[in-house]
């Protein structure tokens, strides 16, 4: 299992600053889940990790700086799921998940027979074997996130990087997926970061949580640290209540703030 | 929604597996077919008797005298296997530009890079055609690499400014305005150079007619670089179809492919524009046939390509040969003929698809 740190990562886009001075260690087989409200920089550090965006800074796996890798190797490492992933109408179920072993791949060969067994392996462990000749374009929202995450498990990278995977889903799709992601993050041993909406599933789901907001980090912990009223009326701005079930699923519950207590 | 009704899997009309294959067979068939017919020369079943018996260990009577044979060898054989190389140029490098730049709509003209080649090629004719022929290296399809190049980075910079990359109209629009710019600097290059305009006239509109082993020995190097390199690229352009982002995400290094890419492309393109002339949309028909037929994947569309364009131009040159007889249709006349309309309904059935 494989450790990934972060350094004072900085994301810039132009003048703004979109993340400030990031560090934080996320454990070997951690999941850490990125909250915050919509411009507090949860995408812009996936992207940092995923060597879409120039940054400032060091992230570190297993202690290596990502600076002194390849694109390719640091591919073989990190596998990205983007908030919206680019899915051609036209492309087939198995040519799309066959993208995930590029990182595998020498610049100027072609894909190997194992390259398409790991592919027909993971459509066949995601229930997608009969989706194989599928197009993209043919396939519902919750089929087209499951596609997506199989072409990212394809990669084979120990990491796994998550861009609100379940913000275009139903709420049964949204447990199907998160479910999914566990399954295979036991199975094969993951390191997960994403960054989520929805936080009691965030909560759900994930071992720590890191609150963000403005491109700085104020507050990680469990869920019962994080999740705190005067913590999400300080950074998101809501009024919400926040309910503890005996198993220890912390449920976040917005209430209309002219209406304050008097609905139980 | 996971309701929605699934249609039958991507089936084709025949096994994947198959169309390599048929591809090879039509463009050999076209070939033949080519040879066959003409204005002028033996009858035409007589043709592939006479190729057989040139093949080593075979002795037919073909009955074809040696004047016939010269026809056949030295006047349609290649013309032939140059319109066969310039349409399976053309179609691999428009299949090349429409997956580089992720845009359906782009072809080897479109992009302004055949006027920009055309602009190249010119200044060689204008500057002492006569002059160059003791060199070593033809500077012909040089001088047409460094316009057409100087164009596609043009049209690519302007149309991107302007448009942003996801803009497919702005790229082509600005592919536009860039033809109309070389096309310019060339009329006015040959306002002042009125000598070569009829050289260079019977050029622009395709110049299959005169084609000669000469023409053949001049492109072949630089077609076989141009499409060795994009056939090793092939896998890459299927990797670029889901975006700058995920593509390098997934390890690739987005900018090279694109820089080897659009090079192999236009040195192909500029090197054919060189020797035929300005022939028009085979760049786009031959690419969105074989993808309507095999699939979108550039694993396949790539090297299908090169077979299909080579056989539509080598039929696409025989109406020209025998409609009017003896004066030639252009080649460039015929091409446009199929391909405007079809350009149309591309355009439409994309507006519909929105």
């Amino acid at each position: 299992m494989t450790s990934l740190a972060f350094d004072s990562v900085s994301v810039r886009y132009g003048d703004r600053a979109a993340l400030a001075e990031f560090s934080d260690t996320v454990k070997p087989g951690e999941w850490l889940c990125l909250i915050g409200p919509n411009g507090a920089g949860k995408s812009s550090l996936l992207r940092a990790v995923a060597g879409v965006v120039k940054h400032a800074g060091e992230v570190r796996v297993d202690g290596t700086s990502l600076r002194f890798r390849s694109a390719k190797r640091r591919a073989q490492l990190i596998a990205y799921v983007p908030q919206t992933p680019v899915l051609p109408d036209d492309m087939s179920v198995r040519e799309y998940v066959v993208l995930g072993r590029n990182p595998f791949i020498p610049h100027f060969g072609q894909e190997t027979k194992h390259d398409w067994d790991i592919v027909d392996d993971v459509l066949k462990r995601l229930d997608l074997g009969d989706f194989a000749q599928r197009h993209l374009g043919t396939l519902s929202g919750g089929e087209r996130q499951r596609v997506v995450i199989a072409r990212a498990i394809a990669q084979e990278a120990p990491i796994l990087l998550l861009d609100e995977p379940t913000s275009a889903l139903d709420i049964g799709h949204q447990q199907q997926a998160l479910e999914l992601v566990d399954r295979l993050r036991r199975e094969h041993g993951l390191t997960v970061v994403s960054a989520m909406h929805d936080l009691t599933l965030a909560g759900l789901y994930s071992d720590r949580l890191c609150l963000l907001h403005q491109g700085y980090r104020v507050a990680t912990g469990t869920a019962a640290e994080v999740l705190r009223p005067e913590t999400l009326a300080e950074f998101y701005g809501v009024s919400a209540r926040v309910h503890h079930e005996p198993d220890g699923t912390v449920v976040v519950i917005p209430f209309r703030a002219n209406d304050a207590g008097g609905r139980r | 929604m996971d309701t929605v009704q699934a249609p039958s899997p991507a089936k084709g009309i025949i096994p994947a597996r198959w169309w390599l294959p048929v591809a090879v067979a039509t463009a050999c068939a076209a070939l033949l077919l080519g040879v066959m017919v003409g204005p002028a020369g033996p009858t035409w079943w007589r043709v592939p008797l006479a190729l057989l018996d040139r093949l080593p260990l075979v002795t037919i009577d073909s009955g074809v005298t040696p004047r016939e044979w010269i026809i056949i060898w030295e006047i349609r054989m290649p013309r032939v296997v140059l319109a066969a190389l310039v349409g399976s140029t053309l179609a691999l490098s428009g299949a090349s530009y429409q997956g580089v730049f992720r845009n359906p709509l782009v072809d080897p003209y479109l992009l302004g890079v055949a006027a920009g080649a055309g602009l190249g090629a010119t200044v060689v004719f204008t500057l002492n055609r006569a002059g160059t022929s003791s060199w070593i290296i033809d500077p012909l399809p040089l001088s047409a690499f460094l316009g057409g190049l100087v164009a596609v980075v043009l049209t690519y910079f302007v149309g991107t400014a302007f448009g942003g990359r996801r803009s497919s109209a702005t790229l082509v629009l600005a592919g536009v305005a860039v033809t109309a710019l070389a096309t310019a600097v060339q009329t006015f290059v040959l306002q002042r150079n009125t000598d070569v305009i009829r050289q260079v006239y019977s050029w622009i509109l395709g110049r299959l007619s005169t084609a000669s082993w000469d023409d053949v020995r001049l492109v072949i190097p630089y077609v076989l670089l141009s499409t060795v390199t994009l056939l090793i690229h092939r896998r890459l352009l299927d990797v670029m179809r889901v975006g700058e982002d995920e593509a390098t995400a997934l390890g690739t290094s987005v900018d090279r492919v694109r820089i080897i890419v659009v090079i192999a492309a236009t040195l192909g393109t500029s090197a054919v524009v060189a020797v035929s002339g300005l022939i028009g949309f085979v760049g786009i028909i031959v690419p969105h046939a074989v993808r309507l037929l095999a699939g979108a994947s550039y694993r396949t569309i790539i090297p299908l390509s090169i077979f299909a364009g080579a056989a539509f131009l080598v039929l696409a040159d025989i109406p020209g040969r025998i409609l009017q007889n003896p004066s030639e249709t252009p080649i460039g006349v015929v091409t446009a003929f199929f391909g405007a309309p079809f350009f149309l309904l591309l355009l439409r059935t994309r507006q519909a698809n929105r």
